[in-house]
């Protein structure tokens, strides 16, 4: 805006105000966005329920027999953060600009930073809650023991976290309506979690699948939580997988951030 | 500049792609005064007005908003004005209370919430959650989200568009209000009756362009015209225009009463704001 400068007629009104504090703003949001989580039941079921019930279910089928346990326990362990932040995200950033929230909350002085510290610090409560649940029930109901390497396990939950986050408002961008969210959302989560190993060891799948499954981020993020929870491979070992993972974190980044739109689509 | 002035506009231009949406507007808005932007759809009223609420860039042209550039969306700025867009989505899952507590707690000095809600009239909603309120309530949230920041001045785009004769009434009752309290309010509608019951000066703005400016009283007769009607013996309707109807009427009655006859239905009346509304905003008008 500098080929229309404004005469520095500024004499605006010298009001003793300063500003809401920054930390204080983030953390009404976040409290916020908690409250109306758990007031949607539909929202609180998909993303808090639906893993837990793919957990007793797949528990109940491999009932005793630990090494499908091992597979299936970080397995959901990884659709859980993936549906947490990615599927979450996408839908609810979607309906947010699409209804007309954002753009509500963009006329105010709320930093926008803030604001989205208030939506990210949900989903991330929303993860850590689910990891540590599948945690919980692997070693207590299930039998497996503790995770092995706690370092890693967060190191890779944190990761996890940033990339299919950042992939996740990415994502929100392309969608051109709230009413196709969950067909966009679902186009994408579903395949990606059939071959990345939730349900099946990766490695036993036809070599094309496994070809794609390794460019994508969710498998690397599942051998890192099997890493840690269950054969004891720590960072070192997994050096190739936490790349990959930062890869498209950073790419799904610069897209979060470049095609934000506060505004609908439909002019 | 004077530090009564609110809102400058000068030479405001906007292009979609080759479509000139704004084509150069210039207006003024006084502290304390409701200033309505009157056009039809599509007249380029919205993008003004979000121009200047600094969700859009302009493409050239001069504006200050309480002295700051809205394009620069300074966060001093934001603190001190209210926004009603002309559609906004809600919190779904929060009753009313709680969004207009909520919004409160964004501004450094905020109204009273309680105060608030009553002022827009929500008090029986007010343990609602806003999912289930009617359009007319969600509106009166608008206002109340919009001025719980205590605002010097308020944007309302299209306030009552939608609405039922009693919101709409309600609606102006808080407008009012608003300028009881001493508010500033830029205020856009397509309805005549709502620039002539609410705003202190009117812009009528068409194709993007201002086509006249003032008090909706010194609209109406801005070009000191009068229309004279009447029937002459067999019937045959006629009507004239002109600056002086004292000469026409002398004529007129004059020559009636030479030839022995009435003149039927004799009216001279001041083109109305509506006619020169409909005259200005008229499908190839200039």
């Amino acid at each position: 805006m500098s080929d229309h400068v404004l005469d520095p007629v500024s004499r605006a009104r010298p009001r003793a105000r300063g500003r809401v504090a920054w930390r204080q703003a983030a953390w009404r949001q976040y409290r916020l966005e908690r409250k109306m989580f758990w007031r949607n039941p539909s929202a609180a079921f998909f993303n808090f329920l639906l893993p837990l019930l793919f957990l007793a279910l797949f528990g109940a089928i491999f009932a005793g027999q630990e090494a499908d346990l091992q597979v299936i326990v970080p397995g959901i362990a990884g659709m859980a953060v993936m549906s947490t932040t990615f599927s979450a995200l996408a839908m609810n950033i979607t309906y947010l600009r699409e209804s007309g929230v954002l753009k509500r909350i963009h006329g105010t002085p709320l930093p926008t930073s803030a604001y989205l510290a208030g939506i990210a610090g949900n989903a991330i409560t929303n993860t850590a809650l689910q990891v540590g649940l599948i945690t919980l029930a692997g070693s207590v109901v299930f039998g497996l023991d503790w995770p092995h390497d706690w370092a890693a396990l967060v190191v890779f939950v944190v990761l996890g976290v940033g990339c299919f986050a950042s992939l996740g408002v990415a994502l929100s961008h392309a969608i051109p309506n709230f009413d196709s969210a969950p067909a966009y959302v679902n186009a994408v989560f579903l395949p990606v979690i059939f071959i990345s190993g939730v349900f099946y060891d990766a490695d036993n799948a036809p070599g094309f699948l496994r070809g794609i499954a390794e460019a994508l981020p969710l498998k690397h993020l599942i051998d890192g939580l099997s890493g840690a929870m269950v054969s004891g491979a720590g960072l070192r070992d997994n050096a190739s997988g936490l790349l990959v993972l930062a890869l498209w974190g950073g790419a799904g980044f610069v897209l979060a951030v470049r095609g934000f739109s506060w505004d609908s689509r439909r002019r | 500049m004077p530090g009564d002035v609110a809102i400058e506009v000068e030479d405001l231009r906007k292009d979609y792609g080759s479509h000139q949406a704004v084509r150069g507007i210039s207006f003024t808005v006084r502290r304390g005064e409701v200033f309505g932007l009157l056009g039809p759809n599509g007249a380029g009223k919205t993008t003004t007005v979000e121009i200047l609420e600094g969700f859009r860039e302009r493409t050239r042209g001069r504006v200050a908003v309480l002295g700051m550039d809205p394009g620069d969306r300074p966060l001093a700025l934001r603190e001190r004005i209210g926004i009603v867009l002309q559609s906004s989505g809600l919190y779904r899952h929060l009753t009313v209370r709680e969004a207009v507590s909520h919004w409160a707690g964004l501004y450094v000095a905020p109204r009273d919430v309680e105060e608030t809600i009553a002022l827009s009239g929500l008090e029986a909603a007010a343990e609602q959650r806003t999912l289930t309120l009617s359009g007319g309530q969600q509106r009166r949230l608008d206002f109340a989200l919009a001025l719980v920041g205590d605002p010097e001045l308020v944007f309302l785009d299209e306030p009552t568009t939608g609405f039922d004769p009693a919101a709409r009434r309600q609606a102006w009752e808080t407008v009012r209000s608003l300028q009881d309290l001493g508010k500033t309010v830029l205020l856009t509608t397509h309805y005549l009756d709502e620039a002539q019951a609410l705003a202190d000066r009117v812009a009528i703005i068409k194709d993007g362009a201002i086509l006249a400016e003032g008090a909706p009283s010194e609209l109406g007769s801005a070009t000191p015209r009068y229309r004279v009607a009447w029937h002459d013996a067999d019937g045959t309707p006629h009507q004239h225009e002109t600056a002086d109807p004292t000469r026409l009427l002398h004529e007129l009655t004059g020559a009636a009463l030479a030839r022995g006859e009435r003149v039927h239905d004799l009216s001279v009346a001041q083109p109305s704001l509506e006619d020169v509304y409909l005259e200005l905003t008229a499908e190839g008008a200039e």
